[in-house]
């Protein structure tokens, strides 16, 4: 069975220490790692033609959750499912009335997207424009056969008609705070961690 | 730290080379795909207003600009419009109330383009300026032996030929010395500017020593206006004693590579069996000129709020 979202919770949030620029633990690495083994199996239910699948990764939160979905995917099904890799910068919607330009990230897709079943995988989830962007980007490397979606966090907040087909939790947010996918480290490899800030310094995702 | 303008490689530090490099990175991806464009500028316009004829930068410009998705409309005056006497800053103002999105400009004469940045709503970057800059070849220089050597802190760099007239020395000379590299030169001592050395760079007028272990040999192309000059002999000698080829070639390191910014003078400063095949990477200098082209206007083009500082 399937569980729900809401059982890969991490440690309770409101333990967290309060104040205006305190941070929480809202998944720590065992409850993300338990939600994209859930996703694993429920991209093997909804998916008929498993050899289809190709992950892309929107970095660069994305891309250690794909990776893992994908060694997910080996111990369940001995699949064998290409990961890639798609930088959105450049198809951002609000590139040019921003004073600075974002750096641009990899892009490496090492299949082609033609007739695949393509499984875009982001962290953070919320305004829809990163997935929007990132469709537009996959439709210039060809015509996937299907476009689905994994989101680690699910923040809300659409402004766009874009639907989070695996979420790993949905997490009620304030648009002034701050989610991150964060490893332990400081970079993306080994123990990771989604964290939530309240000091507004980043935008909605 | 990089300006609203790109006029010079003199301006920049190395956090701003970097950064140009990095992104460069990722437009060279964009080249290699089937679709190679993506929306970034899109509804956005490029003017490339070349004073001085050069196809081949105006043609990476515009490939840039399209590659990007920009309107790209190319100006170039013709010598009866400048015999009307409308001055090269009334052209300039003209083509901005056109309200491009960013303005490339090539001169015969060194700091027109500045003159013009400062007039100009939009951003102006400078595609060679007299003898003073050439950033965007410097840059795509910089890029290939980033590629081929995977570093440039440490690499030595030897720029052969008539140094005192070339723009594309003067920005090599700043681009390489900023991200770590020695950078000699070796000319005729005519063609060599007095007080380089004050620069931190080595002068040579034997092109052996300048070659000793260098990693990258860099030809500038010797202008056929000047070969009547006082400035050296005959093309013969010039062939002779600066002219690469394999023999002389092997002073320098095993694996250098050998640059030049086109158009070559076969026979001249390059030997014709030398300019088509490796060593030479003077065709990924040229694909690496879109990729560079990219990523600058990437970085300075649109009509921003002037930037601070």
């Amino acid at each position: 069975m399937v569980p729900s979202p809401n059982a890969t919770a991490g440690p309770d949030p409101r333990s967290a220490p309060s104040g205006e620029s305190a941070e929480r633990v809202v998944l720590d690495d065992t409850a993300i790692r338990r939600a994209l083994v859930r996703i694993a199996h429920e991209l093997v239910e909804h998916n008929e033609h498993l050899g289809d699948l190709y992950l892309v990764a929107i970095p660069n939160g994305g891309v250690p959750l794909a990776r893992a979905i994908a060694a997910n995917l080996h111990q369940i099904a001995e699949l064998e499912v290409p990961v890639g890799i798609l930088d959105t910068t450049l198809y951002r919607d609000d590139l040019l009335s921003r004073g600075d330009r974002p750096p641009l990230r990899r892009t490496e897709m090492p299949s082609a997207v033609d007739g695949r079943v393509v499984v875009l995988v982001d962290d953070v989830v919320s305004t829809g424009r990163t997935i929007r962007a990132a469709m537009d980007a996959l439709m210039d490397f060809g015509r996937p056969q299907a476009v689905q979606v994994v989101g680690l966090v699910d923040r809300g907040h659409r402004e766009l008609p874009i639907k989070i087909d695996y979420v790993g939790k949905n997490l009620p947010t304030q648009r002034s705070e701050r989610v991150e996918l964060r490893g332990l480290a400081g970079g993306l490899e080994g123990a990771l961690e989604v964290v939530v800030r309240a000091d507004g310094g980043g935008e909605a995702r | 730290m990089m300006g609203r303008d790109l006029l010079a490689i003199e301006d920049l530090d190395r956090g701003d080379l970097e950064r140009i490099l990095e992104t460069a990175v990722r437009m060279e991806e964009v080249g290699r795909r089937d679709v190679k464009k993506v929306p970034t500028l899109r509804g956005r316009t490029l003017i490339n207003l070349f004073f001085e004829a050069s196809t081949r930068t105006r043609t990476s410009f515009e490939i840039a600009g399209k590659r990007l998705s920009a309107d790209v409309v190319n100006f170039t005056p013709s010598s009866s419009s400048l015999k009307k006497a409308e001055s090269i800053l009334d052209t300039a103002m003209t083509l901005d109330a056109m309200a491009p999105d960013a303005v490339v400009v090539r001169h015969a004469v060194a700091g027109v383009p500045k003159r013009i940045a400062d007039a100009l709503e939009a951003p102006v970057i400078n595609a060679g300026d007299g003898a003073h800059e050439h950033p965007t070849q410097a840059l795509l220089d910089l890029f290939t032996v980033w590629q081929e050597k995977g570093r440039l802190d440490g690499l030595t760099v030897t720029i052969v030929g008539d140094i005192v007239h070339s723009r594309v020395a003067r920005s090599n000379l700043y681009a390489f010395s900023k991200l770590g590299a020695e950078v000699r030169l070796a000319a005729p001592p005519t063609m060599l500017p007095p007080a380089v050395e004050a620069l931190g760079v080595k002068a040579y007028t034997s092109l052996r020593e300048a070659l000793e272990g260098a990693d990258v040999v860099m030809l500038l192309r010797i202008q056929q206006e000047r070969l009547d000059g006082c400035f050296f002999p005959s093309i013969r000698e010039y062939a002779a004693t600066f002219g690469l080829d394999r023999a002389k070639l092997r002073y320098a390191r095993d694996d250098a590579i050998v640059m030049h910014p086109g158009p070559i003078n076969r026979g001249v400063e390059i030997a014709h069996d030398l300019a088509d095949r490796r060593p030479s990477v003077i065709l990924d200098q040229v694909r690496n000129g879109v990729a560079v082209r990219m990523a600058v206007l990437y970085l300075f083009a649109g009509r921003n709020p002037r930037r601070e500082g």
